[in-house]
């Protein structure tokens, strides 16, 4: 009796469920692969971006950026300028307006409580935020209502929109996390690994490092979606291996951040059963040029402007050279494939910033690089480098661990031989070479090398705190510990007007016309030499339908919207 | 043989602390750092506060000290309160070893992974001995025999072919070509019925028989060594001068004889059970221990590798003597008090 009544009443439960949410779970379940498995699903504790995106599916953010890096509402109806009033006159402060009607996945509405607890949340000084630069210059998170919440900044912001835009920092619910704050936050695993969300997926399993399992919430606002009822992320392998999962056996229908060889990845998309789809936004791959005498003989001032220029790279015609040496389109194909073009900005994107005033070294030009030496009075010796006044042309070239960078190294190696430069070669393991330890020499920020190659990014659409980082007082030095972003040691005082102008500019086309002049700058004074503009690829089954690649936010951004088709 | 089993477990105690000590220091002092995998759009001053936030401003002694009493004080108390449902002391407000980049405790990941180890490389384990044994005796029995040259062959193949090289063969012919098996373990999987059994042979086949190759050839040869060896003892041609059938003579007088070193070799194999296939785990997405490992080094998550390696280092004293006390058991002229 007992039995059958439970059976007759999920019989009936299913057979309602259907009609009561058209549309929501029909296309059954969503197999995705994140070769790097997701560690944790609360953000504000890993800045990682397998842990950014993974909890994309379940917690939001009052905006997000589409695919083409313009903000679109997610919790707010609208986003605020100042146009409409949302921001000041003055730029410091902007008020965000939640839609109504919102509710969390336990069916709790979603209030400017909840806004304010957890910029408090990532604020604490005791709890090691990882998305605590979003948070920079808020003076005060305050509920005006109910609905309303104002962000007050202690100076001008003239583009307000860091904190709460963007899938890195979502809105946690004040009630589940209210024990969890500062020193407390990271000993919260229940919370951590499950947050309650208002996002189309709820977490039922989470094993760390290894698999997710989710549902569709039943309480997502829009009674339609998510299409897919039940979700997998999985994660472990290699890239080439979840490449396979989905282009090859087809056991998964989502594989992100597709790093492998692009010949490899077209013989896999050829069996049929997949698509690669990349998409660009600001990552460049390029070689940092040190300004500064990495000689060890320095003691204590290598590496810094007290120990003075660097021998020969200071010479802006080596610099030019080096840049003008290299074939950046075959770096981009052998490493990159349809993730990468060649670039000769270090701003490339979005589309409003980009310069087109150093294209030139689009072109290889070994010839003129040798001329430009020889004028320079570089001459060749005996032994094929070049020298002068008693200084060869003799560099260290470091980067990171990493297949295609060694790969990218051997190339410009033989190039730079091919004008007279010789190079040594030398990769450290990720884990060091980006790493802060201050007892190590071989970070990127220490630099004891003559020339360093990686990869740097900025989040969102505004090129400000980016550009910034060229700034003289960000140079690292044993007095801030090493910490700070000009890795070049590039210091103009016309740069660094540059860099105050645009922080009180509102106007975005002037805003623009400073960011290109920046780049410009750098790129003509030859602090850097960009190589490749990277993209990130992927690759979804060919039955699904509705991924949009986004290189401005989580890859997830619109899981909500995604099909099966057949 | 008691007073010798405590006498040894009493000598480990300063041999794991001196261990722990080690594994701690190579960790700590070397160059690695737990926001190095961070995207660089963290600025490095959030990075220097993360680092706060992890305890790495304390002094090198004192977060020793802090791991010994989470380790061997903390971690066992809380056990007991699981085992027993019941909370010991403060245990709401006891801090656990807690991994670096999950925030979590590092005994539930162990907890959580120990399933997939286990019945993934303790099966090729198993499976590997019961192929190697008879293959060994019968390849001594018949030396130089079309049987044993096949055997050596193969057991060269499988010891020297690297498992990252067989497990991606494997998945090419078997996933991508013929479509029978899975590429990836499916951890979530539960084994409730008859399908859902097929389905859990299914997807251990590929990794299962990789390292069951690679175990198999190792102790095949060692059993064969280890018959020959006794096969052509006095003893041997006694029970056959005695009339003994072939049978007898070779599995129970040469077998048991020949079996005292190759339980030995196998004993000390077990650890390697517990630490996983990192390869082989690596390469299905298993995701057991050994994946764990290679993970916290990666990430230079300290308490996550330094609590594994160090539970690592435990079994294999504990099994060194689990081998000393089997030999006294098979071998009744061995004896130590």
């Amino acid at each position: 009796m007992k039995i059958k009544s439970i059976l007759l009443g999920a019989a009936a439960a299913v057979a309602i469920a259907p009609a009561a949410f058209a549309g929501r779970g029909d296309s059954g379940h969503l197999n995705i692969i994140f070769w790097q498995a997701a560690s944790i699903l609360n953000p504000y504790l890993s800045g990682g971006t397998k842990d950014v995106f993974s909890s994309s599916m379940i917690v939001e953010p009052l905006a997000v950026y589409d695919e083409n890096g313009n903000m679109v509402p997610r919790l707010v109806d609208e986003i605020p300028t100042v146009a409409n009033g949302g921001v000041s006159e003055d730029l410091k402060s902007i008020t965000w307006k939640l839609k109504t009607g919102v509710t969390w996945s336990d069916g709790s509405p979603l209030t400017s409580a909840d806004v304010v607890f957890t910029a408090n949340y990532c604020m604490d000084p005791a709890g090691g935020c990882q998305q605590l630069a979003k948070f920079a210059d808020v003076s005060a998170v305050e509920a005006l209502d109910a609905q309303t919440v104002k962000i007050s900044f202690s100076k001008a912001k003239p583009f307000p929109y860091s904190a709460f835009v963007g899938t890195s920092t979502p809105i946690l619910q004040a009630a589940q996390f209210k024990d969890c704050t500062g020193a407390k936050a990271p000993e919260c695993t229940t919370q951590n690994f499950g947050p309650i969300g208002t996002g189309p997926f709820v977490v039922t399993d989470f094993k760390a490092n290894d698999v997710i399992a989710l549902k569709a919430n039943d309480t997502y606002r829009d009674a339609a979606k998510p299409s897919f009822g039940t979700v997998t992320l999985k994660g472990g392998g290699d890239a080439a291996a979840a490449a396979r999962s989905v282009l090859e056996t087809g056991e998964f229908d989502y594989a992100w951040n597709l790093q492998v060889d692009p010949a490899i990845l077209k013989q896999m998309e050829a069996a049929g059963k997949g698509t690669l789809v990349s998409a660009f936004g600001t990552s460049v791959e390029r070689i940092m040029v040190n300004f500064t005498n990495p000689d060890p003989a320095l003691g204590d001032k290598r590496g810094t402007i007290e120990g003075g220029a660097h021998p020969f790279l200071s010479d802006p015609a080596v610099r030019n050279a080096l840049s003008m040496a290299i074939d950046r389109q075959t770096i981009s194909d052998a490493g990159y494939g349809s993730a990468g073009k060649p670039t000769c900005n270090v701003l490339p994107a979005p589309a409003v910033y980009a310069s087109t005033a150093n294209d030139g070294c689009l072109v290889q030009d070994i010839a003129g690089a040798n001329k430009m030496l020889d004028d320079a009075g570089w001459a060749k010796g005996s032994d094929g480098i070049r020298a002068k006044n008693g200084v060869r042309l003799s560099l260290l070239y470091q980067t990171s661990t990493n297949a295609v960078r060694q790969d990218t190294q051997a190339l410009v190696k033989q190039w730079w031989n091919e004008i007279g430069v010789e190079v040594e070669l030398k990769n450290i393991s990720a884990s060091v070479f980006f790493g802060g330890d201050q007892s190590s020499p071989d970070t990127f920020q220490k630099f004891f090398a003559d020339v360093e190659m990686y990869t740097n990014n900025f989040d969102g659409t505004d090129p400000e705190a980016y550009m910034g980082g060229w700034a003289c007082s960000q140079i690292p030095s044993p007095a801030n510990n090493w910490l700070g972003s000009n890795m070049p040691r590039f210091c103009d005082p016309k740069y660094d007007a540059m860099v105050a102008e645009m922080s009180v500019t509102g106007d975005l086309g002037k805003r623009a016309e400073l960011a290109k002049a920046m780049n410009d700058m750098l790129m003509q004074g030859g602090a850097m030499i960009p190589l490749v503009h990277r993209g990130n690829n992927s690759a979804h089954a060919n039955t699904l339908a509705g991924v949009k690649l986004n290189a401005w936010d989580s890859e997830l951004w619109n899981i909500a919207d995604w099909t099966r088709t057949n | 043989m008691l007073n010798y089993t405590i006498r040894r477990l009493l000598f480990a105690i300063p041999t794991l602390l001196f261990i722990s000590l080690i594994i701690f220091l190579l960790l700590d002092l070397a160059p690695n750092d737990p926001t190095g995998d961070l995207p660089l759009t963290i600025p490095p001053e959030v990075r220097e506060k993360i680092r706060i936030s992890l305890g790495l401003g304390e002094p090198i002694w004192w977060r020793y000290l802090l791991w010994c009493n989470q380790f061997f004080i903390n971690e066992p108390l809380n056990m007991l309160g699981h085992i027993f449902d019941t909370c010991i002391g403060d245990c709401e407000n006891r801090l656990r070893v807690s991994s670096w980049s999950t925030r979590s405790p590092v005994g539930d990941l162990i907890a959580e992974r120990m399933p997939q180890t286990l019945w993934v490389v303790g099966m090729s384990y198993v499976l590997g001995i019961l192929i190697a044994v008879p293959i060994g005796v019968y390849s001594a029995y018949r030396q130089y025999s079309w049987f044993d040259q096949a055997g050596t062959f193969v057991s060269m193949v499988g010891f020297s072919v690297p498992t990252f090289f067989t497990g991606v063969l494997m998945i090419v012919i078997f996933s991508v070509h013929l479509g029978w098996f899975p590429s990836k373990y499916n951890t979530l999987h539960v084994v409730t019925d008859w399908d859902s059994f097929v389905f859990q042979v299914r997807q251990s086949i590929m990794p299962v028989s990789v390292l069951a190759l690679f175990n198999a050839s190792q102790i095949s040869r060692f059993m064969r060594a280890s018959m020959l060896d006794n096969l052509n003892q006095d003893y041997v041609r006694t029970a056959r001068a005695k009339g003994m059938t072939e049978q007898v003579v070779v599995l129970v007088h040469v077998l048991r004889n020949s079996l005292i070193p190759v339980v030995t070799v196998i004993a000390l194999g077990v650890p390697q059970v517990f630490g996983g296939a990192i390869i082989t785990e690596q390469v299905f997405s298993i995701n057991g221990l050994g994946a764990l490992l290679i993970l916290g080094i990666q990430g230079a998550d300290i308490p996550l590798v330094q609590t594994l390696t160090f539970i690592f280092a435990v079994l294999i004293v504990l099994f060194n003597l689990i081998a000393d006390v089997l030999y006294g058991i098979l071998d009744p002229r061995i004896r130590y008090d």
